[in-house]
């Protein structure tokens, strides 16, 4: 993780020869005239207007959706290097699962001290409308959709859990459908693990996590609506699955079930997958003032008549003052070594931890611990002076809300910008899905910081996405 | 289906139906323009087709003077006007969007590039003085969406809403344009075949794609009265109004339920009336206050399936 050296990256190594794994798409890019993949983009640009992936930017009010540049420039992963993350992948969705089961039922992890009772407790995303409920398969986070980066010499780091309500998995999958569609050669070249299945897959897991005696459950996808930035997911999700797209003013609960509203009346629904925040999703219980949710879900799910997917109060284990502690959970829990690598964080709430960073804050970053986004963050090393004495200030006000981290120097992909083929720091989101079984599909979405020497991947900042290949040998 | 999502298909079926009325409602007018007339004719029949929009008011608070161009780039362009062809391709879009996850991704693509590709055009190649163009154009895009629907919808209920909005729609928008013609044709010459009334009577076959349709079964003159019953009555002509109120009473039977007994009534009612009847029992008092009650009962069917199906609030 020092700085000075280049960064990893994903098609050179350091002395400037292809890795194996990039061995064919690296000959068929040097065969390409610049003009030709210009021209290729282009035209991605246009058939991803007309197809209406978009997303809209918040504090935008003039109703225009914005594409999210995408890039020609695939991310490759060796089957090897997959296996690995998978695994990893694999073992920490379940530590986090037993760690949001645990904590709404016994608290065997606070009682053994690994963490304090007020971290738990105080935590805002500590449901206790949750506590000794049970949910099916005691599964709470049915998507989860875990950030991971690689540094120092290509090890793989988690950045961050997101356990509520991930988004992002519709890009990969199109991503993947533009690629096939401006680049058939390069699908005839290369053995890549297809992504297709996913929404088979989402709809499997859903089904398998219905309310017990139900027979053939009917599933839904709830969205906030189509001003939603994320709405495009929503709908693709809901198609793709063969399932209806609801919003809160379709559903009614009575008699403890919820309903929708048909054209043939009421019609029962089993398993809501929700595309709303917890706070918003029943204002009998959280916010009053919410009008996208459902009066009275609650009250049902927690009688067990429908299973809401990603449980509420999934984000007491995907908070960044809980993070870092995922490795503790994991040998907790599973009695394992964690398989990948935590980001060493220091916890601004203890005192040397505090005093170390506001020393380095030229080094490091520093996050809050409620933030999302890329909002609410500050990368030292890039930061101008007048912005790291705003956030000292801010830090000593109240330490408890930050974390500090190194500043990891992300991966490098070749990416295709206006001055042609050069290398940009990207991250990989994989979504992993939890029902009877974990199931992932191969790949995931690959963020690109398109700025040279930028290392904010998110699309709200100006990232963009690459389609993200595992090879199959 | 949810009655959220019926409801936005019955309007895409609506809004893209009316783009395509108002495209030909202006293709009649523009073409008449040309027809040698005295400018205040011109002018009158340009002040009937806002009229029978019912956007004479609108179009009044905008514009001081009745100037055809002014009308034209009105009932076309102006997105602040919400009936104009383009807040209708944009109504069009904006409800395919909310259930894009329900239509097939070709009908969403398709509604989407005409709204974008209106939208680049509108003020570049498409303007009131070149309209015809934009015509062309947008029939041309109606057209392809009901080839792409014909082509990829499943034939369940959304299918079914859609065409509901669409076939309502299309009675409304050619019992409007007929009432337009007929206000412009002096009194007495309704119901007879008087010859200088052959070219505004062809001009309006032809805006409703039915003048070689007319020739091939009629094998008559032109007159208005002929013009009136074939667009009116006849079973096999794609814009007929009694084509149209058949369809709706077919679709509306598709999707019936346990409290639509009524308005499949009523549809049907309208149906058989136009099936069996005359024009001269149908519309004893002429054509015009057939016209009128024929509109005031579409606009109830609406409202009806509004209440019975789309979860409105009577």
């Amino acid at each position: 993780m020092d700085r000075s050296n280049p960064p990893y990256d994903e098609m050179y190594t350091a002395d400037g020869h292809v890795r194996p794994h990039y061995a064919s798409y690296a000959d068929w890019l040097t065969r390409q005239p610049d003009d030709t993949l210009r021209q290729r983009r282009a035209e991605a640009d246009s058939l991803f207007h007309r197809v209406g992936i978009t997303f809209a930017v918040y504090g935008e009010q003039d109703g225009n959706e914005r594409l999210i540049p995408f890039d020609i420039v695939p991310r490759v992963l060796s089957a090897d290097e997959w296996r690995k993350l998978a695994a990893g992948l694999r073992q920490r969705v379940r530590a986090l699962n037993a760690f949001v089961g645990d904590i709404y039922h016994g608290q065997d992890i606070v009682r053994a001290g690994l963490l304090t009772p007020e971290q738990v407790f105080c935590n805002p995303q500590y449901r206790p409308e949750m506590q000794g409920m049970d949910v099916p398969g005691g599964i709470y986070a049915h998507i989860a959709g875990i950030d991971v980066v690689r540094a120092g010499q290509g090890e793989f780091y988690v950045l961050e859990d997101n356990l509520r309500v991930p988004s992002g998995v519709s890009y990969m999958l199109e991503d993947r459908k533009m690629m096939m569609r401006l680049f058939p050669e390069l699908f005839a070249l290369n053995r890549v693990a297809p992504v297709e299945h996913y929404p088979d897959r989402l709809l499997e897991n859903l089904a398998s996590v219905a309310p017990a005696g139900v027979a053939a459950p009917v599933v839904v996808v709830l969205t906030p609506g189509a001003h939603n930035s994320a709405y495009f997911e929503h709908a693709f999700l809901a198609q793709q699955m063969g399932v209806e797209l609801v919003e809160g003013q379709d559903l009614f609960v009575r008699n403890g079930f919820v309903y929708m509203r048909t054209t043939r009346g009421p019609q029962r629904v089993d398993v809501i997958y929700r595309r709303i925040d917890d706070d918003f999703l029943d204002p009998l219980v959280f916010r009053p003032d919410s009008v996208l949710g459902v009066p009275g879900l609650m009250s049902a799910y927690r009688a067990g008549r429908v299973t809401v997917a990603n449980a509420i109060g999934t984000g007491i284990a995907d908070d960044k003052s809980v993070y870092p502690f995922v490795p503790e959970m994991i040998r907790f829990y599973l009695g394992e070594e964690p398989l990948l690598n935590n980001v060493p964080t220091r916890i601004l709430r203890r005192k040397d931890d505090l005093a170390y960073t506001l020393a380095h804050l030229d080094e490091l970053v520093v996050k809050e611990v409620h933030g999302a986004g890329g909002y609410g963050m500050l990368v030292g090393p890039t930061a101008s002076e007048a912005e790291r004495e705003d956030f000292r200030l801010r830090i000593l006000a109240s330490p408890e809300k930050y974390i500090a981290q190194p500043t990891l120097s992300l991966s490098t992909c070749p990416t295709f910008v206006e001055q042609g083929v050069a290398p940009r720091h990207i991250d990989l989101r994989p979504f992993v899905l939890s029902g009877r079984d974990i199931t992932i599909v191969p790949g995931g979405l690959t963020r690109v910081a398109l700025r040279a020497g930028s290392l904010v991947v998110n699309s709200s900042q100006g990232g963009g996405t690459k389609d993200t290949w595992v090879l199959e040998s | 289906m949810l009655s959220r999502t019926a409801d936005h298909v019955y309007w895409l079926g609506r809004y893209a139906e009316r783009a395509e009325n108002l495209a030909r409602t202006l293709d009649v007018q523009y073409r008449l323009s040309l027809l040698p007339h005295d400018g205040r004719s011109d002018l009158h029949g340009w002040t009937q087709v806002l009229a029978s929009l019912g956007l004479a008011g609108a179009f009044a608070e905008r514009h001081a003077a009745c100037e055809p161009h002014k009308v034209i780039d009105f009932l076309a362009f102006d997105t602040s006007n919400p009936s104009s062809i383009l807040s209708c391709l944009r109504a069009a879009r904006e409800n395919a969007r909310a259930v894009r996850g329900s239509i097939s991704s070709e009908m969403w693509e398709t509604f989407n590039a005409t709204w974008l590709e209106a939208r680049a055009q509108a003020p570049s190649r498409f303007t009131a003085l070149n309209i015809a163009e934009f015509i062309d154009w947008v029939k041309y895009r109606a057209h392809l969406a009901r080839g792409v629907v014909l082509g990829s919808m499943l034939r369940d209920e959304g299918y079914h809403f859609m065409q509901l909005g669409t076939f309502l729609e299309r009675t409304e928008g050619v019992a409007r344009l007929l009432l337009v013609r007929l206000a412009c044709t002096p009194a007495g010459d309704a119901d007879g075949a008087v010859a200088h009334e052959y070219y505004p009577w062809s001009v309006l076959l032809r805006g409703l794609s039915a003048f070689e349709i007319f020739r091939r079964v009629s094998r008559d003159t032109v007159s208005p009265r002929r013009v009136l019953e074939f667009v009116i009555l006849h079973q096999h002509v794609p814009r007929s109004i009694y084509r149209s109120a058949n369809l709706v009473y077919e679709n509306l039977q598709a999707v019936a339920n346990a409290q639509s007994g009524e308005t499949e009534r009523r549809a049907g009612l309208l149906h058989a009336e136009l099936r069996f009847g005359t024009l001269p029992t149908l519309a004893p008092q002429g054509s015009e206050p057939f016209l009128h009650a024929l509109l005031a009962r579409a606009a109830d069917l609406s409202d009806r399936i509004g209440r019975d199906f789309l979860g409105h609030v009577a």
